[in-house]
């Protein structure tokens, strides 16, 4: 463990992606308590001395509309991560696992709804609850819908530990299948699971900002990244040149996205040493 | 049956599946709108009714057509002793959709009662001539680079990962956004929106060709680009793992040139990555329609954000449902691809035969 740690800050990846990681994630929480978000001025203000970024349609400062913006989006983002690998990783496990008929059905359902795009899904639910659509329920639906990722990459690897010594020995000292399964092969997994589950986030940061951008994001007292964007181009931000209004939300978005990719790539290379060179 | 030619085995076996899929994604397109609010009370409650009755009439036609109570053999509405027309249970409402869905029924648009199947041919072109070819050559260039940078290593690699990895942490929409405001709108050398400009009717005219062209760059650009970023990162760590294969170090001390120890790399490393890409498709789909919002472009995502904004849920339906089926017939043709492409997956085929 200390030496992978070791190995990982040798990385320059690595360290780039956790500055930047652990940056927004501060900003994120204590950022809309620290700062005092300047009081309402006219619609789309410059950026100055004043408001840093400029204000929004509504005369709203946005620095502070970005740092609770990233508040929420990151809510999202980790609720629906978290969601989604504890079901992706348990059907992963008992599929890859258990092997024959009950594999089959789970497999065939994992499968079944990496075909059927998630955004449809999205869409459908988003649309018919025009009332009450808060953050959770957006993190929810892309939790329940981005699972079956974890589950084949999980799968597969539990299915190739399957067959392994210590597996059996275990079998034979007369542990139970819940037993072997926790016991004996998530440890093994662990850091894999550890990195589809960053790259779940990211792709929960990235699901929310998408079904935001064609209005149905989540409706609540602070907009989240994706409602800001979704604000400014109904309000034809771009088309009258006030970059504030899009720039800003938009580099926010990609930061985080980025640090993650940064720290699940830089992961890849150390605990695959076939990518190692 | 088929024993004999497993490729055909394995093509009429994919066939079946994914005409199961499609039948389960037509339940939930069905099922997932009614979840919520009903569909009719919103769209009822948006538009003003001159007197009570009028409001009812209307009503009741909307449920009507939705399938949502019961109507006997020449159309009319079943109605109970009060008066009141007797509501259609889940599952015979079911049934009614799919089978107009087989007829290619689709129902009328709430907003302008246009039929939905004439709004989705008149926006499917435009969609498929923009994503085709963006997904297709953003793979081909993606992965090339990919290999590229798996191959040379060095400065080469060290300085296109993280760029092909910033590239694909950009969602197609924030990076569609970003070109409009420098291209279309600071040095104002493409068109911002739409497909062609609108003096222009649609014709096979010179000026009209242009004009499409002209319009078709930038959305291009923004789903092209961040594509072959991602496919450039999935290639180089495919492309680093086949390098330390026994084939390639064996070419490479026969001396082979090196454009063909790559094209050798490139082919084996391919198809894990046209895998990865049928799987992908219906991830990408999303963005890549928003991408067509941005641009305000007439394709699906256009209509489906109109449909959208006016709650107008036969046509959002609609489109969902023509997505999943492009999504899965996209992901079949890329299924029999790798069957006829893949040594491996040929032999397999082969021997599940025997």
């Amino acid at each position: 463990m200390f030496k992978l740690l070791k190995n990982l800050i040798k990385e320059p990846m690595f360290v780039i992606g956790s500055v930047l990681f652990l940056t927004t994630i501060l900003a994120g929480l204590i950022g809309p308590y620290l700062y005092a978000a300047v009081p309402d001025g006219g619609p789309y203000e410059r950026p100055g001395s004043m408001y840093w970024l400029g204000t929004d349609n509504l005369g709203q400062d946005y620095v502070a509309l970005l740092l609770r913006g990233l508040q929420n989006s990151l809510y999202v983002g980790f609720m629906a991560g978290v969601i989604a690998t504890t079901i992706g990783t348990l059907v992963g496990l008992f599929a890859g696992f258990k092997g024959g008929i009950i594999d089959d059905i789970l497999n065939m359902f994992t499968n079944l709804f990496i075909v059927i795009p998630s955004f449809v899904v999205l869409v459908l639910v988003s649309a018919s609850w025009s009332g009450g659509r808060s953050l959770t329920l957006i993190a929810v639906l892309i939790g329940l819908t981005t699972w079956p990722w974890t589950a084949r990459s999980v799968r597969a690897q539990a299915a190739s530990l399957r067959g392994r010594d210590h597996i059996s020995l275990a079998r034979i000292n007369g542990a139970s299948n819940l037993q072997i399964i926790f016991k004996h092969i998530l440890p093994y997994l662990a850091s894999y699971v550890f990195m589809v589950f960053i790259m779940q986030v990211a792709s929960g940061i990235l699901s929310e900002s998408a079904i935001s951008m064609i209005g149905l994001g989540p409706i609540g007292d602070s907009p989240s990244l994706g409602v800001i964007l979704n604000t400014a181009k109904n309000q034809s931000a771009i088309t009258y040149g006030y970059w504030w209004g899009i720039f800003p939300a938009a580099i926010v978005i990609t930061v985080i996205v980025f640090a993650l990719y940064l720290l699940n790539n830089s992961m890849e290379g150390v605990f695959n040493p076939r990518l190692r060179k | 049956m088929l024993k004999k030619y497993p490729t055909a085995r394995y093509v009429s076996l994919r066939a079946i599946w994914y005409f199961l899929t499609f039948l389960v994604a037509l339940t939930l397109n069905f099922f997932l709108p009614r979840l919520g609010s009903d569909p009719v009370d919103i769209m009822i409650s948006q538009s003003g009714f001159s007197s009570p009755e009028i409001r009812k009439q209307t009503e009741e036609n909307l449920r009507k057509d939705f399938g949502l109570i019961v109507v006997d053999k020449e159309g009319n509405i079943v109605r109970d002793e009060n008066g009141n027309a007797v509501k259609a249970s889940k599952i015979s409402q079911l049934v009614t959709y799919v089978g107009q869905v087989f007829q290619g029924n689709l129902g009328k648009s709430f907003k302008n009662q246009k039929q939905v199947s004439e709004i989705i041919v008149q926006a499917l072109p435009w969609t498929i001539a923009l994503q085709f070819p963006a997904i297709l050559f953003g793979w081909i260039f993606g992965n090339g680079l990919g290999a590229l940078a798996a191959y040379k290593r060095g400065i080469f690699d060290k300085a296109l990962f993280p760029l092909a990895l910033l590239m694909s942490s950009i969602p197609f929409f924030v990076f569609g956004m970003v070109l409009v405001y420098f291209f279309g709108f600071m040095w104002d050398i493409f068109p911002a929106a739409g497909a062609y400009s609108l003096e222009l009717m649609p014709s096979f005219s010179w000026e009209f060709i242009t004009s499409v062209g002209y319009h078709y760059i930038l959305p291009f650009l923004s789903i092209f680009l961040i594509l072959a970023g991602g496919q450039a990162i999935g290639m180089r760590s495919m492309g680093i793992y086949e390098l330390g294969t026994d084939y390639i170090k064996y070419a490479k001390w026969l001396g082979l040139k090196e454009t063909r120890v790559l094209a050798y790399l490139f082919r084996n490393a391919m198809l894990p990555q046209l895998t990865g890409l049928a799987l992908s498709i219906g991830q990408m789909v999303g963005g890549a329609l928003i991408t067509e919002m941005i641009f305000s472009y007439p394709g699906l995502g256009m209509a489906m954000l109109t449909a959208i904004q006016n709650n107008d849920y036969p046509v959002i339906q609609g489109v969902t449902l023509l997505i999943t089926t492009c999504v899965l017939l996209a992901n079949f043709t890329v299924d029999i691809l790798i069957a006829l492409l893949d040594p491996r997956v040929k032999q397999s085929l082969a021997m599940d035969a025997k």
